[in-house]
């Protein structure tokens, strides 16, 4: 037919991607990546502890990974995340008991989250410089 | 199915459904969550408290009795914990019958092998001693 017409502007359904980020959304969406990085982090655990006990060469060759820039960027991403993660994790447990749902609990939550996980990692790592700058 | 069995397959699937069984996971991932809380923390103030130490220093704490019963929980709570947790992110994204099949295959092979890997460093640093 050559007078077809286009087809009618129908309102779509709403789209994620329409939302505004919200921070209980943006939340959820770290909790999950944390949980993917943790994943692949457990690799740098069992290293560690293969080779402690393997030999002092071994174990050498995980203390210059860590001593390094990359290293050290590694492991402070993957403190900031087990924190996070564990944080995140208790959150959903306060979830599990029907709690925490409420529209000021839920925000309050997630900041006492982000809050948390970064003031505790770099009391962590405060407490780890200390504790490598004292005697041994 | 006997020729004289007039029952349909239903009835050895009836009862199987979510209710039964269908809820293992979840309720296995809330159990490793709370496990994890301790643990971690635990394992935190272990790494700290090895930073810096020389390879005797580290292999003497490690493999002394309650530092290496904390770490293989740890181990086996966290790992446990991860599988599940990858298996959902896998169902979520992976819609491809057969990539989705490699994957969870995958998951578990990795989940295992560095659980056993770490539980056997530990245990080899334990009997060391």
């Amino acid at each position: 037919m050559a007078d077809a017409k286009a087809p009618a502007e129908r309102p779509l359904s709403p789209h994620l991607f329409i939302y505004k980020p919200m921070l209980t959304m943006m939340m959820s969406i770290v909790h999950r990546i944390t949980g993917g990085a943790l994943y692949f982090g457990t690799l740098l655990v069992a290293w560690w502890l293969i080779a402690a006990a393997s030999s002092p060469k071994a174990y050498a060759g995980v203390g210059s990974f860590i001593n390094s820039f990359f290293g050290r960027v590694i492991l402070f991403g993957y403190t900031w995340a087990l924190v996070h993660h564990m944080l995140g994790g208790i959150r959903h447990l306060i979830w599990d008991t029907g709690r925490g749902f409420g529209p000021h609990e839920r925000e309050w939550l997630a900041m006492a989250t982000l809050v948390g996980s970064i003031s505790l990692t770099i009391v962590i790592w405060i407490v780890g410089y200390l504790f490598i700058g004292g005697p041994r | 199915m006997a020729f004289r069995d007039m029952s349909t397959p239903l009835k050895h699937v009836r009862g199987l459904g979510p209710a039964k069984s269908g809820t293992e996971q979840f309720w296995r991932q809330r159990l490793t969550a709370i496990a994890n809380v301790p643990l971690v923390i635990a394992f935190v103030l272990i790494v700290v408290a090895l930073l810096g130490r020389n390879h005797a220093a580290v292999v003497q704490i490690l493999g002394s009795p309650l530092i290496a019963i904390i770490m293989l929980l740890f181990i086996i709570s966290v790992t446990t914990h991860m599988r599940i947790g990858m298996q959902v992110i896998i169902e979520d994204y992976v819609h491809d019958e057969a990539r989705k099949f490699i994957l969870l295959i995958a998951n578990t092979f990795f989940a295992v092998a560095v659980g056993l890997a770490s539980a056997f460093a530990i245990l080899m640093l334990s009997f060391k001693v």
